[in-house]
């Protein structure tokens, strides 16, 4: 075991840059998460279809197949995912601006597949929402946008919250993929490169990764069922 | 989402249909002008990128689709040989835990006063320790036990190949999360049920085997079906971790030959898209199906 402790640095640094990968990715995969369900909520039909597609497709393929897409596909395209270096931003995260454009795309497929899982776990949130408060609303005349932002959302997301950390939490364990796609110091980078180039044994650095993962998923998960205790207490 | 609006009235329906045709036109204009032009103008569209895969006469085609196949059935090997193990593996589990769960209520009168006490903590121990088992091992990522079950087999001396690990890998996670599923449903039962069994004077395995479980499983079928589509789509990460071929392994060699990245994976997502679209309408039809039948 004293292999955790010599190399500490190693994985500690993978750490640090899963982190970062899994902060980014989450706000991406709100913020498309947000948009699709809004979609979906729409009472215009294309829209609805437009969203619903997204889901169907993106719930439906594996994400290493988002991640080779996204590795091997926008190159092809010549798209190196420059839109990410966003200036500030790469200050904070110093892997977003490097030539290397592998943490990017890595983020752009976390994002996109987790976008979808998120989605569905805002509508779960929107209908657990009791169907009286959005009668009431359009009974006192409330449109529909009045209607999601005064009587609906404030309450759905409150529903919501265990849901996307779920969510949340299995994006945190896909990310491990990264490593297999050219991010290079994350966790699963990590593994890789202590046992294989390193020749270490694989015991000790599979000890050390996983509680790498598990200091990330197990407090997460305890939040999670805190708030929900809380929740089922309330009601 | 019926409730967020008012049925629509005549007026209000024209509106509708007036705002979705543009909002059509937009999309599909937006369609044409972001995805299809920009992929045109690269040449993605060309016979020399899709010509193995849709034109029968190209010299590369029979042989791709031959790989493919073979890529095909190695995924679906995997995925099958992964859901048995994992359902054997997670029905163990359940019953472990829900008879340790059940062994914590018993307070062992005839062991006598100093040994009753070290029966229970030892119970509770065992309680705690499968319960702590079951979270790590949840909360560690798939990719991860298939890195580490393919790196650490040899070195133990059991070089079993590459559908072994991959197997193992994927059992050793569903299992535990389909022991969970099993579990959940058996605890979600009336409890009149546990309690009939036992007042019928059947065995707690007894009861566990002809009452709890056959009724968790169709409970849980809907469940069960979704951890399917979850096994099917983690098999690629076998091609990618392990370098086993499969499906997506394949595509991936191929495109080192043929160089057309973007539509050997725009197919072989089509190809995911439809096996796991068509296991997900089974888990739909199977979920309404159990809770029709609750309404009844």
């Amino acid at each position: 075991m004293a292999i955790v402790f010599d190399r500490f640095d190693v994985f500690a640094g993978g750490l640090g840059i899963t982190f970062q990968l899994c902060l980014l990715s989450a706000a991406g995969a709100l913020l498309i998460g947000t948009v699709v369900a809004v979609l979906r909520l729409s009472p215009l039909a294309p829209l609805r279809a437009a969203g619903t597609a997204y889901v169907t497709v993106f719930r439906n393929i594996p994400l290493t197949v988002i991640f080779f897409f996204a590795a091997f596909g926008l190159p092809e395209l010549g798209s190196g995912a420059d839109f990410l270096r966003i200036p500030g931003l790469d200050a904070v995260f110093p892997r977003l601006g490097l030539d290397l454009p592998y943490f990017r795309f890595a983020i752009i497929a976390l994002s996109v597949y987790t976008g979808a899982f998120v989605c569905e776990a805002l509508r779960s949130g929107v209908n657990a929402v009791a169907p009286g408060q959005a009668e009431a609303a359009r009974a006192i005349g409330l449109t529909f946008a009045q209607n999601l932002r005064f009587v609906i959302l404030p309450q759905a997301w409150r529903f919501a919250v265990v849901p996307v950390g779920t969510v949340i939490i299995a994006m945190l364990k896909n990310s491990a993929l990264a490593g297999f796609f050219g991010v290079i110091g994350d966790l699963s980078s990590a593994a890789d490169t202590l046992t294989s180039q390193e020749g270490l044994p694989v015991i000790p650095v599979f000890a050390g990764i996983s509680i790498g993962y598990l200091v990330l998923t197990v407090p997460l998960g305890i939040l999670l069922d805190r708030v929900e205790h809380r929740r089922a207490a309330q009601q | 989402m019926s409730t967020l609006y008012d049925v629509p009235g005549p007026r209000a329906r024209r509106r509708a249909t007036v705002l979705s045709g543009l909002v059509a036109l937009v999309l599909l204009a937006a369609g044409y002008l972001l995805i299809y032009r920009p992929l045109a103008a690269q040449g993605q569209f060309t016979a020399a990128k899709w010509g193995s895969l849709v034109d029968p006469s190209n010299p590369n085609f029979v042989l791709l689709w031959k790989r493919l196949g073979v890529g095909l059935r190695n995924t679906v090997a995997a995925a099958g040989l992964a859901v048995v193990a994992s359902l054997l593996l997670g029905t163990g589990l359940a019953v472990l835990r829900t008879r340790l769960r059940a062994q914590r209520q018993r307070r062992y009168p005839r062991l006598g006063a100093t040994l009753a006490p070290v029966a229970r903590g030892l119970t509770v121990l065992l309680d705690w320790l499968a319960r702590a088992g079951v979270e790590t091992i949840r909360g560690l990522p798939v990719v991860i036990a298939i890195f580490f079950v393919a790196r650490s087999l040899p070195q133990f001396g059991l070089p079993l190949g590459d559908l072994a690990y991959i197997v193992i890998g994927l059992t050793v996670y569903n299992g535990v999360v389909i022991g969970e599923i099993l579990r959940s449903g058996m605890m979600g039962l009336p409890r009149a049920q546990r309690e009939a069994a036992l007042a019928l004077g059947l065995t707690e395995a007894q009861t566990i085997r002809l009452v709890l479980l056959p009724q968790a499983f169709r409970v849980m079928l809907p469940a069960l079906v979704s951890q399917v589509v979850v096994v099917l789509k983690d098999t690629s990460i076998g091609g990618v971790v392990v370098g086993y071929d499969e499906l997506l392994k394949v595509a991936s060699l191929a495109v080192q030959v043929l160089h057309n990245p973007i539509q050997l994976l725009a197919v072989v997502a089509a190809m995911y898209l439809v096996l796991n679209y068509s296991l997900s309408r089974l888990a739909t039809y199977l979920r309404d199906r159990v809770s029709a039948r609750r309404a009844r």
